[in-house]
């Protein structure tokens, strides 16, 4: 990943920020340009809580170079809790420990390394919650 | 001559926030691959704590942060500085602190600067951020103490360095769970512990770190605390050492002082190793997750090189009602999954492909 894409990104990959449409209140993430929904222009930022369910799941294996270090991992598609589903990374967690529809929590990861010489790309990966005790 | 330091205006802690990553490894594994199991009668810790594959400094902090913000409960935006103590830095040059403001939404109006002093490089930022916020430079200020150190594959060290840390906001005493009484900060330049740039692992002095380094160093800063604050061991609900292994802070408590009863809660190299910058303010926020209103702690820190910070907080009232915002250090804890030594040596990149 090049220097200026990990910089033009690092409030949606550190803060999962995506947007809202002025109009109709659609949320999207990652941000739009457009509402699909009503065509307008007018969108805001807008932080997702980074909580959410996982809807499908796949364990990764052979993995691109850069990612070699984390195999095997898994990749999940990921039902915010404010609607938008997002592809991430599952962290913290072993593959026979997933479950569709198990609740997680957004953190920020090491996703990738340019090398031993290039910039440690950070970003949103998801792990099943901490508990808050009471 | 006064040694102790004060801040001119009431100041205290108004967030805390643990981290541990959930992977341990067991002192009789790393015995079992290098001794062939002949010390597991005598190992200093029962097991360390190490980082997942993804995990670093900067990620450890980040979420230790995120959770002092949820307890203190303020706009990030009022943060005016970010200090990441740490002897594990992900880059040489480029600050792990920028990061972390960026991703707590800290930035842009802020000082930013990665602390370095061994073991104590998270009470050193602790210091300077009571003096930003005592001096009223700042309302609010981010100090980090987190490390995911590394020992050379077979050397005494290896058995310990483990990853963690804590996280704290200083704020004014209105709204702070603990409030500064004073701090003592001791520093001689004595060489127990070190390592030179480009090194991977550090070199340690063997018997050096125990009488000249760790204990003189705590013993005069928190000596030279109590009697400055008119202050005696019984006074104090709560003392958290330095601890580098399971025995040096149960002795340095005894020499001083303090009961087993009082270190018993902030003790957690037994089960986690030694977190370097990461292990007393980790061990700090274990003790403030269990302190009642009224309760007077101590945090004693140590660094290799050397020095002690020794710091007494007495906590508020408000520790009640952020005890629970966020993860308490306990629950890091507990989640623990064991790791053989192949799986800690390919995660900690001690395998080289070329």
């Amino acid at each position: 990943m090049d220097i200026p894409r990990t910089w033009r990104l690092r409030d949606q990959r550190y803060l999962l920020q995506g947007n809202q449409c002025e109009e109709c209140g659609e949320l999207y993430f990652p941000k739009v340009f457009i509402c699909h929904k009503c065509r307008c222009r007018s969108l805001k930022d807008y932080q997702f809580s980074g909580r959410g369910t996982v809807y499908s799941y796949s364990t990764v294996y052979q993995a691109a170079p850069n990612f070699d270090a984390f195999v095997p991992y898994i990749v999940a598609l990921i039902d915010l809790k404010e609607g938008p589903r997002v592809t991430a990374q599952l962290s913290d967690i072993s593959p026979g420990e997933v479950e569709i529809g198990m609740p997680v929590e957004m953190v920020v990861r090491k996703i990738s390394e340019d090398g031993e010489r290039g910039v440690i790309n950070y970003g949103y990966k998801f792990r099943p919650p901490i508990p808050l005790e009471e | 001559m006064k040694m102790n330091m004060k801040p001119s205006r009431p100041i205290g802690i108004v967030g805390y926030g643990a981290y541990v990553p959930r992977y341990r490894v067991a002192a009789a594994e790393i015995s079992r691959v290098w001794r062939q199991g002949q010390d597991t009668g005598a190992l200093p810790v029962k097991q360390k704590s190490l980082p997942g594959a993804d995990e670093d400094t900067i990620t450890m902090s980040i979420e230790a942060g995120k959770n002092a913000l949820m307890r203190a409960d303020i706009d990030p935006a009022l943060i005016r500085s970010v200090w990441a103590g740490s002897e594990s830095h992900p880059y040489a040059v480029k600050p792990t602190s920028t990061v972390v403001a960026q991703a707590l939404s800290i930035a842009p109006y802020t000082t930013a600067a990665d602390f370095e002093f061994a073991c104590k490089a998270g009470t050193e930022a602790m210091q300077a951020a009571l003096g930003f916020v005592g001096s009223s430079m700042a309302d609010y200020s981010l100090a980090i103490a987190m490390d995911t150190a590394q020992g050379r594959p077979g050397d005494a060290l290896e058995y310990t360095a483990a990853a963690g840390g804590a996280a704290f906001i200083i704020g004014p005493a209105a709204n702070s769970v603990a409030i500064l009484e004073g701090s003592i900060s001791y520093a001689t330049d004595t060489p127990d512990f070190f390592r030179r740039s480009y090194q991977k692992y550090p070199e340690h002095g063997n018997r050096f770190t125990g009488e000249p380094a760790y204990f003189l160093h705590i013993s005069n800063a928190v000596r030279t605390l109590l009697e400055d604050l008119e202050l005696k061991p019984s006074d104090f609900a709560m003392a958290v050492f330095h601890q580098p292994n399971t025995k040096f802070p149960q002795k340095v408590a005894k020499q001083l002082g303090f009961t087993p009863e009082q270190i018993k809660e902030g003790l957690l190299s037994p089960f986690i190793g030694n977190t370097y910058a990461g292990a007393s303010p980790l061990g700090f926020s274990a003790a403030l997750d269990a302190a009642k209103p009224g309760d007077r702690l101590l945090l004693a820190s140590f660094g290799s090189g050397a020095g002690s910070d020794a710091l007494s907080f007495v906590v508020t009232d408000r520790i009640e009602e952020v005890r629970f915002a966020a993860p308490t250090t306990r629950s890091y804890i507990d989640r623990e999954v064991l790791v053989d030594y192949a799986t800690y040596a390919r995660w900690r990149n001690k395998i080289k492909h070329h």
